[in-house]
């Protein structure tokens, strides 16, 4: 089962503003790019040919790990408008 | 002059999670007004945990809560399982309580619950808002601006959860360390009622709790959890953020290789993905604890760190936590004094309970832990393993020569010096936790 199956079973409410802000410009001298392994909901990739960090925010579990692990402490993470984001249904 | 402000009230709690919800009740209960702010679409939709709910506690603020809440199995086993790469042994307690201990419940639906009965009971809920800082004047927290409105209050509460964005705003702690807390993943897993009472040997509103130690979180620091629901089943484990710092796998890679170890399997076999989630946990102990309050601001519940990870204890720590806060409250508001010292009688309280005397009981476990862990969490978890493997071995080979080889391995396999390390984590870890 990959994570694009696990997240199917999530209610989601996307918020049109970007609630994850990077640095990008940080991120490209970033060694360890953890936002990439720590993420439960694989939010993050680094694209090698663009040397960027891709952000699917909209996949976002709110959990607050990227933000703890950045190691250029470079995120900008805030939580999605009220009414937005995740909304567990079990938890 | 604050008196005069519109949007005024006595006291804001920003949380509508187990701590908030306890907090302002217990306001709200004294006849003082409070508003719970909530940033979910309903309290609970942004909340998870392993899970299950302790009893006692949750009666200290809604005494008839077991007749009425929406509860799914009390739990009457707990197993201990310690997972080699294939093979496991599993530690059971069975007690079937008069008064049961703990609850499965669905956050969802629970913490809904709490909120609804907290409104019953005079509480302002406000839903679908987040609070993005706190007003400070005169370095005494008088409010709090959310996206809409400023609302302004005697005392402010923050149940913001493990990330509290709000207490680091106002530089109650500073920034959490990876090694402080864990990512924790969970998947829940829709299985027929019988199946689950076959599984794992219970009766109807009966259900059982694994603990699982190693497995494919050997040498990490991390453990895995299952819980039955009443017609699923929950399984999850929770990682600290430092061990992905070298590690390529992800806390859902981990949790699907667990699910497949052969002990664990065919507990959730044939199920169907009901709903999968993540949440951080706080994993610092007492020494990351930070200000519990400062002038018109007091903190609970996780966005305080209360949580007692050895015995998988927080939202019992939430709510106390939010009890003995509101108690102050009530306190400040009868004096008309919202001053850090008068606050602080919220800490005094905490201190004086078994909140903190347990989180300063296990003090050092969790820098124990993180220095010793190949051995606590790979290394004697797998000898566990190879002693069962070896006793309950059938192989011609005499008893004696058995036994002579696994004291031999247990020697070889580590060297003397990481031995007597071992033995003196255990000794200064026991000394912390019994004595001083």
């Amino acid at each position: 089962m990959t994570i694009d199956d696990k997240l199917s079973t999530i209610k989601y409410e996307p918020d049109t503003n970007l609630h994850l802000n990077p640095d990008f410009e940080q991120c490209k001298t970033c060694e360890s790019k953890i936002c990439t392994r720590v993420c439960p909901a694989g939010v993050y990739e680094w694209m090698e040919e663009e040397e960027k960090l891709l952000v699917k925010y909209e996949n976002c579990l709110e959990c607050g790990a990227c933000r703890i692990a950045c190691e250029k402490k470079c995120l900008k993470w805030e939580y999605p408008k009220g009414t937005k984001g995740v909304i567990f249904k079990r938890g | 002059m604050s008196n005069l402000r519109e949007n005024k009230t006595e006291v804001i709690v920003v949380g509508a999670g187990p701590a908030g919800i306890a907090c302002a009740i217990t306001v709200a209960r004294a006849g003082h007004k409070v508003v719970l702010i909530e940033r979910g679409r309903f309290a609970g939709s942004k909340n998870m945990f392993g899970g299950a709910i302790y009893a006692k506690p949750t009666r200290e603020i809604f005494p008839d809560f077991e007749k009425n809440a929406p509860l799914e199995r009390k739990n009457i086993e707990h197993k201990y399982a310690i997972l080699g790469e294939t093979d496991g042994t599993v530690i059971s307690y069975q007690n079937r309580h008069e008064l049961p201990v703990s609850y499965t419940v669905c956050r969802g639906k629970f913490d809904r619950w709490m909120a609804e009965e907290a409104k019953k009971e005079g509480v302002t809920l406000v839903e679908e808002t987040v609070v993005r800082e706190l007003i400070v004047e005169n370095e005494t927290v008088v409010g709090v601006k959310t996206e809409l409105e400023d609302y302004y209050a005697d005392i402010v509460v923050l149940a913001d959860g493990v990330n509290s964005l709000l207490a680091k705003q106002i530089g109650l702690r500073g920034d959490i360390e990876p090694k402080d807390v864990a990512v924790s993943v969970k998947e829940v897993y829709k299985l027929d009622k019988n199946k689950i009472n076959d599984r794992f040997l219970v009766n109807d509103d009966e259900g059982c709790i694994y603990e699982l130690f190693g497995g494919s979180m050997l040498g990490k620091l991390g453990l895995g959890f299952i819980y039955t629901n009443k017609e699923s089943v929950s399984i999850g484990l929770g990682i600290t953020l430092d061990e992905f710092e070298e590690d390529e796998t992800k806390p859902y890679e981990y949790l699907d290789k667990l699910k497949k170890h052969p002990v664990i399997a065919p507990l959730i076999k044939d199920g169907e993905l009901l709903e999968y989630s993540a949440h951080l946990i706080p994993e610092g102990g007492f020494k990351k604890i930070p200000t519990l309050c400062g002038a018109g601001v007091m903190i609970v519940g996780d966005a305080a760190m209360l949580v007692n990870n050895l015995h998988w204890e927080g939202t019992n720590l939430a709510m106390i936590s939010g009890k003995l806060a509101g108690e102050t409250a009530v306190v400040a508001l009868s004096k008309g004094d919202f001053s850090e010292n008068a606050l602080n009688r919220y800490t005094e309280e905490l201190e004086n309970s078994f909140v903190m005397k347990d989180l300063k009981t296990y003090r050092e476990l969790m820098d124990i832990i993180h220095t010793r862990k190949e051995s606590f969490l790979k290394y004697y978890l797998q000898k566990v393993n190879s002693f069962f493997e070896m006793f309950t071995s059938v192989n011609s080979v005499p008893k004696r020569t058995l036994y002579w080889n696994f004291i031999k391995n247990f020697f070889k396999d580590r060297s003397l010096k990481e031995l007597f390390k071992d033995a003196w984590a255990i000794i200064k870890l026991l000394w912390s936790i019994m004595i001083k």
